[in-house]
């Protein structure tokens, strides 16, 4: 097991100890890392931010938008990631799944919470919002799945992937989703799920 | 299985239920294996839907982060349910409760359940009565209940170097939270010390802040019977009584008798 000290935790702001390599831990350096985390061990939670803030933050601003408040999102969301560390239980998936699962759930809860009427008035422009450049190593790793990623999200039917981008970018329900894509009730939520079960086959994860 | 449950788990994957919605399928999580494992399996494909989204943070996210870490203690692992998935991602306020409480022992179910009740009708944890409902992965620390709670009032200074303190009291969460930005840092061998005023003016000792500027202190004691909260300068050790007058003094609504 590597030896993660303590001082990681006083590397400078913005800093990447282990650089790259911190950028493309392996799922099972951040499986460790969390667990180090779940013991007080802040050097570790310091390793474990570097490697996956970039996609934590990108996720936030992208479902709530607005970016100060997608920054709350995120300091939320780590402040918990660090609290409950010891609750993840690899056995039952990976840790930057984890990690991102809780992010984006706090994201959805403060879009719902601020019963966001501007939201509502604006209309729905269909994702095609622009890549913001980043260049961190975590986001030169993160780019070169996203191509994958859009590969196979091109693989999804046009409605499959509709409906996944709004409600998973958008933050959107299901009963939402089928309204404004004039779905019949009930259906949003299987052509999600249609998509999801694509996307995990054609990306060969979690099997 | 319930086939129209079961059709919820994509949905429930990328947070796109309801509340009711997401309540029952909670429910019917820990029970369906089928439905565990596909969730697991479609949260590995969704974590990949983020890669095309990344985006450096502020620097400041960074430091905030790693700052608020320290006053926080990380929950132990579950300890008694190593048996199945029963009570772990349905009953997080089960989850919460008993390692803390019976650490170290194997205890059956049943037992382990009715400890667990028994901790919550004593008001060990911190969950609110619609804690079995909340996610598991989402449960919110005893600071942000207080701060998230319906009935929180909050007070605020802001002082002339540009720093802010605000005090948040819930009377549902019967508990305080100190909140305080770019605090100047208490001369050496010093800490700030915080209060709670009860209603003849005694002032109790509520907690010692970190030696950083931003702090998010959840204050020890009956928030309820509070009329103020006051920070002195002590003794990094900390003070029984106050040794200094108040540099920040906080009136809160009338409290409880």
């Amino acid at each position: 097991m590597t030896p993660f000290s303590a001082d990681d935790s006083d590397s400078p702001p913005g800093g990447v100890p282990g650089g790259v390599q911190s950028a493309a831990a392996s799922a099972g350096d951040l499986a460790e890392l969390l667990k180090l985390s779940g013991r007080g061990d802040e050097g570790a939670f310091a390793q474990l931010y570097d490697a996956t803030s970039a996609r934590a933050y990108g996720l936030a601003v992208r479902v709530v938008r607005d970016p100060s408040q997608a920054e709350e999102v995120a300091q939320e969301a780590f402040l918990e990631i660090w609290r409950t560390a010891s609750r993840f239980d690899a056995g039952k998936g990976s840790a930057v799944s984890w990690i991102l699962t809780l992010v984006h759930r706090k994201a959805v809860d403060r879009v719902r919470s601020a019963e966001a009427s501007t939201r509502r008035d604006t209309t729905y422009h269909q994702g095609s919002q622009a890549v913001e450049h980043d260049s961190t190593a975590e986001a030169a790793h993160a780019s070169m799945e996203a191509r994958r990623v859009r590969q196979a999200m091109d693989s999804l039917t046009e409605v499959q992937r509709e409906a996944l981008e709004l409600a998973f970018f958008k933050g959107y329900t299901h009963t939402e989703v089928a309204t404004m894509l004039d779905l019949p009730v009930g259906t949003a939520k299987t052509r999600i799920r249609d998509g999801l079960i694509r996307l995990r086959d054609t990306m060969g994860v979690g099997q | 299985m319930n086939e129209s449950v079961h059709a919820l788990s994509g949905a429930y994957v990328v947070d796109a239920l309801d509340d009711d919605e997401r309540t029952i399928f909670e429910q019917h999580l820990p029970g369906c294996l089928d439905c565990q494992q596909e969730v697991a399996s479609l949260r590995e494909a969704t974590a990949l839907l983020a890669d095309d989204s990344a985006l450096t943070p502020p620097p400041a996210l960074r430091n905030s982060v790693l700052a608020g870490i320290k006053t926080i203690r990380p929950i132990p692992p579950e300890t008694t349910n190593e048996g199945g998935a029963d009570g772990d991602e349905a009953s997080p306020a089960i989850a919460e409760v008993l390692p803390m409480r019976r650490r170290g022992f194997r205890v059956g179910k049943m037992l382990a359940a009715a400890a667990a009740v028994a901790a919550i009708a004593g008001g060990v944890v911190y969950q609110t009565s619609q804690g079995n409902e909340n996610p598991p992965i989402a449960q919110l620390s005893p600071v942000e209940q207080v701060l998230n709670a319906a009935d929180a009032e909050k007070v605020s200074k802001s002082f002339p170097d540009g720093s802010t303190a605000s005090v948040y009291r819930s009377k549902s969460e019967g508990r305080a939270v100190l909140l305080t930005e770019d605090m100047a840092l208490p001369p050496p061998g010093k800490a700030y010390e915080v209060w709670l005023q009860d209603a003849k003016g005694t002032m109790i000792p509520a907690g010692l802040m970190k030696p950083q500027g931003d702090n998010r202190l959840l204050l020890e004691g009956d928030a309820n019977k509070a009329t103020g909260v006051g920070i002195t300068v002590e003794p990094a050790a900390g003070s029984k009584v106050p040794t200094t007058e108040p540099i920040a003094l906080f009136e809160l609504d009338e409290a409880d008798a």
